[in-house]
């Protein structure tokens, strides 16, 4: 649409331009209004049925719905003159009259469009009485993660139009017809495509919910940080749902170059081990056959030692799940050495696509920086980087798992430096132990499967002395005199940025919360 | 004849005129009746100048919002991109309204005939008559119609000889009211579900299968041929009344007259005549009270008003009511206004599609209230109340259910209160109804 000439019009006395075709639902959020809505979703076909965008257009005899009428020239739009209000109003009642205002109960309170509206412009007392009864069918689960509760249904059609439009699976529908209408799933079949978890964001009320959220916490008690999903190379941008200091939910963030509005189930799930009690919370160092705790100025002084002290070959085991800062900053610990960087990544035969959404899918790669740990030189040959841990006067950790890497063949190495946020037991094998913080404990960024630098944000703090590895390895090249400390991870990032010619110009200000694809590389998201 | 009446002097017989001649029905007996040369005629023209003929003629649609048909044909593209359809609407579902029926059960050549001339004049490869699931009669007699007309070259590769292509399919509805409003028509017959679609865009731009199309009401389509025949002016002149209502109208009348059925008459008919003098008028000992001109979904007019009210498109308007579909249904001083207006309410509520909040919730509530007030519990407050729901059900959603369940709640209200005050303030007996809509 950015090369259609524009069209001039007034929406609630605000004039503002906008490209010809633009909807008047989006030209009016220009102008600073948000018209009340239900059916409509940026992200989905326009279906007009909810009636709930009415909006008088002077000129116009009748009410017009905001969402399926194109800006003109000229237009002057009043969204909050008395006819609309009372169109809207009268909607409101409408959906409530069968409502069973259940909302105590409900995990959508505080994040409810009915509740937030009917608050905004609703009657403050209903005329359906005295003792009519109400719609009633029973809670349905739909399969998946997803529970339906007709009760509360407005029939908007998003869960419907998703379900066909985007995921291009209609296993849902609107069933019945009049007041007896409901939202009907094929017989045989369950909401467990891979991206079916979206339908209960989608669902502008409580009528679709995540069984695993299920009265899990209120709406209005939760904190939310921009994140990037962990659970693929896609780079879903998402918000970690806290409640004092524990991740409870991730729900998708709009990021209309990467995931428009939507993530999939599988990178929903990637939480519970955020909120792991079994971590280390302070640095350790070997005495004997014993790790013991001690002050990270210790702590950076043994391992600096250990570096000073050896020559000649070296590794890196990184995890790809590492932010590209800590990826960095690793190899520059080790730069004098002859050096093996090497990772390892999950791998499954399958991608699951959304096909409603142009290059999104759940990638077979599952972690989000394996092209951060590329660019910046790690390969995949991880076995062959084991095989040559006997030949190496140090061998630095990066929070890889050690799945299938024995104690004895680290203590075949020189000298083991493991920046980890869990001691696996090989881990024991180690000469220094440094605690890091997790994704969700720190900020960092992931390069994504299209080269898109992204910036994730501390939801929560981490436990004990644990630290972001970006701190870790910055106070480590300061005690090297190789480079740092680092005050932030946007410094760590600025370092990066002048050192790496990938990275080149970028900074954490210009890459926001969307994040930017690197100057070399090929466009990445949608419409790619 | 077996048809229920013989054409009553005062009727202008045009459509009806061979209703229960078993012989028109045949393709022989139809050609034997002169059909088939307003087709052959027609595609002798040019398509332009089918369209002018009928823009002349004046003919407006009679399947309930009167818009010159036409002009409807002319707002196809001149420039075909993309195929063309016609849809004839045959699923009259409307309460009161009979009158395709028996154009089907009777003349259904008449009716090939007009979709033939009108796809060939919006250049529509295909037709597809769209009839109501439960006319299972009709749909049989159109079965056999159809395919007598292709095995005589009616239709097929080479209509009428001329080397031209005209297909009809006939669709069978499965039983859903909302199947009659032009866009719900076309989704039921992509096989998706029967709901209105928003407009913009318009079914000439972007209609069945997203392609340009037309949609004429059975009777609309059955007077073209006529048209073709005996020119437009002459259709034009079939006027008793306002100009720009021209030709003849069938009214399916129904309730409390003599003799119901249908009837023929030239657009502009007084009411009171048709009732009165064709109908028989009401049974012996009762007087007429009301009557609704146009299908269910129209506001109903007092004795007064029908008693003065013209037949056609603008008379009916300046009763404050739409002559619609022609379903004429008369009560006389026995009817309970209050019973009546909840029935149609209720049917409605149950017919409405689901999509426009206001219709799904506002046709039930208001059939809660009206059962209410029969039930002998309503209170003076919910006289205002159904009209502040209708004012809300009105004008604001996709189609015109919504509206057409209003409307015969705020005129019923307006000029019957006092059957609903009688029914709220006790002196009235109580007649509870189930509940169920
Ligand atoms: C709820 C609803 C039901 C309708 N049912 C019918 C019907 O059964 N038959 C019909 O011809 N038109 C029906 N209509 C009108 C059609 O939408 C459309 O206006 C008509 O078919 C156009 O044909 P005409 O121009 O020849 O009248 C209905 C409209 C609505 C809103
Ligand atoms: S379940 Fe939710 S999204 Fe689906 S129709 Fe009902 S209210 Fe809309
Ligand atoms: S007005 Fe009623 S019948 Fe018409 S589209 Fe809306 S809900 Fe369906
Ligand atoms: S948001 Fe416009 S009709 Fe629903």
């Amino acid at each position: 649409m950015a090369d259609q000439p524009l069209v001039r019009l007034t929406i609630e006395g605000v004039p503002v331009s906008v490209p010809q075709g633009t909807l008047v639902i989006e030209a009016a959020k220009q102008a600073g209004v948000m018209i009340p809505h239900y059916c409509y979703h940026s992200g989905l076909p326009v279906a007009g049925v909810c009636r709930m965008c009415l909006v008088e257009i002077e000129t116009t005899p009748k009410l017009q719905i905001a969402c399926a009428t194109q800006a003109a020239e000229g237009m002057v739009v009043n969204v909050l003159s008395a006819q609309a209000r009372e169109a809207r109003q009268g909607v409101l009642e409408f959906l409530l009259i069968n409502h069973p205002l259940d909302c105590p109960i409900c995990d959508q309170a505080g994040e409810c469009e009915l509740q937030d509206y009917v608050f905004q412009e609703g009657r403050s007392r209903t005329r359906y009485t005295p003792t009519y009864a109400k719609r009633f069918n029973p809670v349905e689960d739909f399969g998946g993660d997803v529970l339906y509760v007709p009760n509360r249904c407005i029939l908007c059609t998003r869960c419907v139009r998703f379900m066909e439009h985007v995921a291009e699976e209609p296993i849902l529908n609107v069933s019945e017809r009049g007041d007896r209408a409901y939202i009907g799933i094929h017989p045989d079949r369950h909401l467990d495509h891979p991206w079916a978890g979206n339908v209960v964001d989608l669902c502008p009320v409580g009528s679709l919910l995540s069984k695993d959220f299920l009265h899990k916490a209120r709406a209005w008690e939760l904190d939310k940080t921009p994140g990037v999903c962990t659970g693929c190379s896609q780079g879903c941008n998402v918000n970690l749902d806290t409640r004092t200091d524990v991740v409870v939910r991730v729900r998708p963030r709009a990021n209309l170059d990467v995931n428009q509005y939507f993530m999939c189930d599988h990178g929903r799930m990637q939480y519970r081990w955020m909120n792991r009690g079994d971590r280390i919370e302070a640095p350790l160092v070997a005495h004997g056959h014993e790790l013991a705790a001690v002050s990270w100025d210790h702590a950076f002084a043994r391992a600096a030692e250990i570096v000073r002290g050896t020559a000649g070959r070296a590794a890196v085991l990184a995890s790809p799940r590492a932010s590209t800062e800590a990826l960095f900053l690793a190899k520059r610990v080790l730069g004098r050495f002859d050096l093996t960087a090497a990772f390892r990544v999950q791998r499954v035969s399958e991608e699951a696509p959304l096909i409603g959404v142009p290059n999104l899918a759940l990638r077979s790669e599952r972690a989000p920086n394996v092209t951060g740990a590329t660019l910046l030189g790690y390969t995949e040959q991880f076995e062959v980087a084991v095989k040559a841990l006997s030949g190496s006067a140090v061998v630095l950790v990066l929070d890889d798992p050690l799945e299938g890497v024995s104690a004895d063949l680290l203590r075949a190495a020189g000298q083991v430096i493991y920046l980890g946020t869990v001691l696996p037991d090989a881990a024991r094998a180690a000469h220094v132990v440094l605690p890091i913080a997790n994704v969700a404990e720190e900020d960092g960024t992931f390069v994504n499967r299209d080269q898109r630098v992204q910036r994730y944000f501390q939801a929560k703090v981490g436990p004990g002395m644990a630290r972001p590895a970006w701190w870790v390895l910055g106070e480590l090249l300061a005690e090297l005199k190789l480079g740092g400390p680092f005050g932030s991870a946007a410094e760590a990032f600025a370092w990066m940025a002048a050192e790496e010619p990938r990275f080149g110009g970028l900074s954490y200000q210009l890459l926001g919360t969307r994040g930017m694809v690197l100057p070399a590389g090929r466009p990445a998201g949608v419409g790619a | 004849m077996g048809y229920p009446h013989q054409p009553h002097l005062k009727e202008t017989v045009v459509l009806s005129q061979y209703f229960g001649d078993a012989e028109a029905r045949t393709y022989d007996g139809w050609v034997k009746r002169g059909g088939y040369q307003a087709l052959e005629k027609a595609l002798a023209m040019e398509p332009a100048q089918v369209i002018e003929i009928v823009k002349q003629s004046g003919l407006r649609g009679r399947g309930g919002a009167g818009f010159p048909a036409g002009v409807k044909w002319s707002f196809m593209p001149k420039e075909k991109k993309k195929p063309h359809y016609l849809c004839c609407n045959a699923d009259e579902s409307e309460p009161g309204t009979f009158k395709d029926r028996e154009i089907m059960r009777w003349t259904p050549h008449g009716l090939i005939e007009g979709c033939a001339i009108a796809q060939y004049a919006i250049q529509a490869e295909v037709t597809y008559i769209y009839v109501r699931g439960e006319f299972t009669e009709p749909l049989r007699i159109m079965e056999g119609a159809l395919a007598e007309a292709y095995r005589h070259g009616v239709l097929g590769p080479n209509a009428m000889g001329t080397g031209k292509r005209l297909d009809m399919y006939l669709h069978r509805g499965a039983g859903a009211y909302i199947c009659g409003e032009e866009t719900a028509l076309m989704s039921s017959i992509e096989g998706r579900r029967g709901n209105p679609r928003i407009r913009p865009p318009f079914p000439a731009a972007y209609g069945v299968f997203g392609m340009p199309t037309t949609i004429n009401n059975v009777e609309t389509l059955a007077s073209v041929p006529h048209i073709i025949n005996r020119g437009g002016a002459w259709y034009k002149s079939l006027s008793l009344s306002h100009p720009k209502s021209t030709g003849t109208k069938l009214f399916s009348v129904c309730g409390n007259v003599k003799r119901p059925g249908n009837y023929e008459v030239t657009m502009g008919f007084p009411l009171g005549e048709l009732i009165d003098e064709l109908c028989g008028g009401v049974p012996d000992g009762r007087t007429l009270k009301a009557c609704i001109p146009g299908g269910s979904s129209v506001p109903i007019l007092n004795r007064e008003e029908s008693e003065s009210c013209k037949l056609d498109y603008e008379g009916c308007v300046e009763q404050g009511t739409m002559l619609g579909s022609g379903g004429l249904i008369v009560f006389d001083d026995s009817a309970d206004m209050v019973y009546q207006i909840m029935r149609l309410a209720r049917f409605y509520a149950h017919e409405s599609c689901a999509q426009c909040t206001q219709c799904r919730e506002g046709t039930a509530w208001t059939v809660r209230i009206l059962q209410r007030i029969l039930a002998g519990q309503g209170e003076a407050k919910d006289l205002d109340l159904l009209l502040d729901l209708s004012e809300q059900m009105t004008g604001k959603t996709i189609c015109v259910l919504s509206d057409s369940c209003a409307a015969p709640v705020v005129s019923g209200i307006k000029k019957f209160r006092g059957e609903f005050e009688a029914y709220i303030n006790g002196t009235r007996r109580p007649r509870p109804v189930l509940v169920h809509a």
